[in-house]
């Protein structure tokens, strides 16, 4: 990156890059639900086209696929209980920042739980 | 005619080197303002400087030294420098800042510092922007004493506990430190601004104030609290040490439920 675009880039801490996180993963989540409602909708178009579509889903590529978005709801709903509590908890903005460590501790165990079972399940073989 | 007498010796015995200024200890900075002229370059651009500054110096007096030794063309706004009159809000090493009461000792002086104009609002000419449009929002909250019936004959009574209320949310300078460092106000300059609900907050709060319901109508917008997006930015660039977070949350909560 060059000088002028890193220096113009606001330095914030957690909460920022939390929002920045709930945002990313939050249009993740909207574009795949965007066309998975699009695929699911083929049934009632063309009954082989949608097996077709929905077979892709068996691919290593959307194992991995599956993985990160499972990885982005995770992240998107703890941290949307958090961001709850900042509003309405009265003591959720002196601990927002505790709050984060909690849904990050939270969001690497669930996933590691559902990463080791998918992968497995996706690559071991049949 | 008298003569003049001479100065009797001080009694305290001073060590040579010590009582003068000359110990401070100094060191070499490199300033880097982000410059914008607009009679001269479309574009704005970095400029370095090579400082020598004392370890009692702040960022506002390294600017003064670039503009009065240096540079006489660099412009930024101060006033009182003295982190009251609010006048001298930037981007400093990224984050916001006054620059008069931020010392130089206090940041990485082994790399460039670099200074910046608040973000958000529309650039002038270097570390100066238009602040109309975070006034316009503070005008449009009310910040002042509305009351219904008499006026009282004397001071309106207030208990230490009602004062105590809304006590953070007094202490603002209209800096615009917060509301130029909210994610949101960058990208909609129609939402009102951590800034205009701390002080809409203030007379909510305020046991003496009969308009509160009328601020949180005015703030239950699609462009009032609830654009908040709770990021911490403004807490944290606060100068004052008004938690501005809390107190946005506090409105959210009150127009929920109009509880005051």
């Amino acid at each position: 990156m060059s000088k002028t675009s890193s220096g113009t880039l606001y330095r914030g801490h957690e909460g920022m890059w939390s929002w920045v996180g709930h945002r990313v993963t939050g249009v993740v989540i909207f574009l795949y639900l965007l066309v998975h409602v699009l695929d699911t909708a083929l049934v009632r178009v063309d009954a082989n086209a949608y097996n077709a579509v929905i077979s892709t889903y068996q691919t290593p590529w959307m194992a991995l696929g599956e993985t990160g978005l499972v990885a982005a709801i995770l992240f998107h709903a703890f941290n949307g209980l958090r961001l709850i509590l900042v509003d309405f908890w009265k003591q959720g903005t002196k601990y927002q920042r505790q709050m984060l460590w909690g849904v990050m501790i939270l969001w690497v165990v669930v996933f590691a739980g559902f990463a080791i079972r998918h992968l497995s399940l996706a690559f071991g073989g049949h | 005619m008298s003569t003049e007498l001479p100065e009797p010796p001080s009694k305290i015995e001073l060590k040579a080197g010590v009582g003068g200024g000359g110990e401070i200890p100094t060191f070499n900075i490199t300033l880097r303002v982000r410059r914008y002229l607009p009679e001269t370059t479309a574009e704005a651009y970095w400029e370095d400087f090579k400082l020598t500054m004392y370890g009692t110096d702040r960022v506002l007096d390294a600017l003064h030294k670039v503009k009065w030794d240096h540079d006489g063309s660099l412009s930024f706004r101060r006033s009182c420098a003295h982190g009251i009159c609010g006048s001298d809000a930037m981007r400093i090493n990224g984050r916001n800042r006054l620059a008069c009461k931020t010392l130089l000792k206090d940041l990485d002086t082994s790399k460039p510092i670099t200074v910046e104009a608040i973000k958000g609002l529309p650039l002038e000419k270097d570390l100066i922007v238009d602040m109309e449009p975070f006034f316009q929002s503070y005008r449009e909250i009310m910040p002042f004493l509305i009351s219904k019936g008499h006026e009282p004959t004397k001071e309106r009574y207030q208990s230490v506990e009602d004062r105590e209320r809304f006590d953070d949310t007094t202490k603002c300078i209209l800096c615009a430190a917060c509301t130029s460092s909210c994610p949101v106000f960058w990208t909609d300059g129609q939402y009102f601004g951590p800034a205009a609900i701390v002080n809409a907050h203030r007379f909510i709060f305020d046991s003496r104030d009969d308009a509160g319901d009328m601020r949180l109508e005015i703030l239950n917008d699609k462009e009032g609290v609830w654009r908040c997006r709770t990021t911490f930015n403004c807490t944290e660039a606060c100068p004052r040490g008004i938690q501005v977070t809390k107190a946005i949350a506090e409105v959210k909560q009150a127009i929920l439920s109009r509880t005051v």
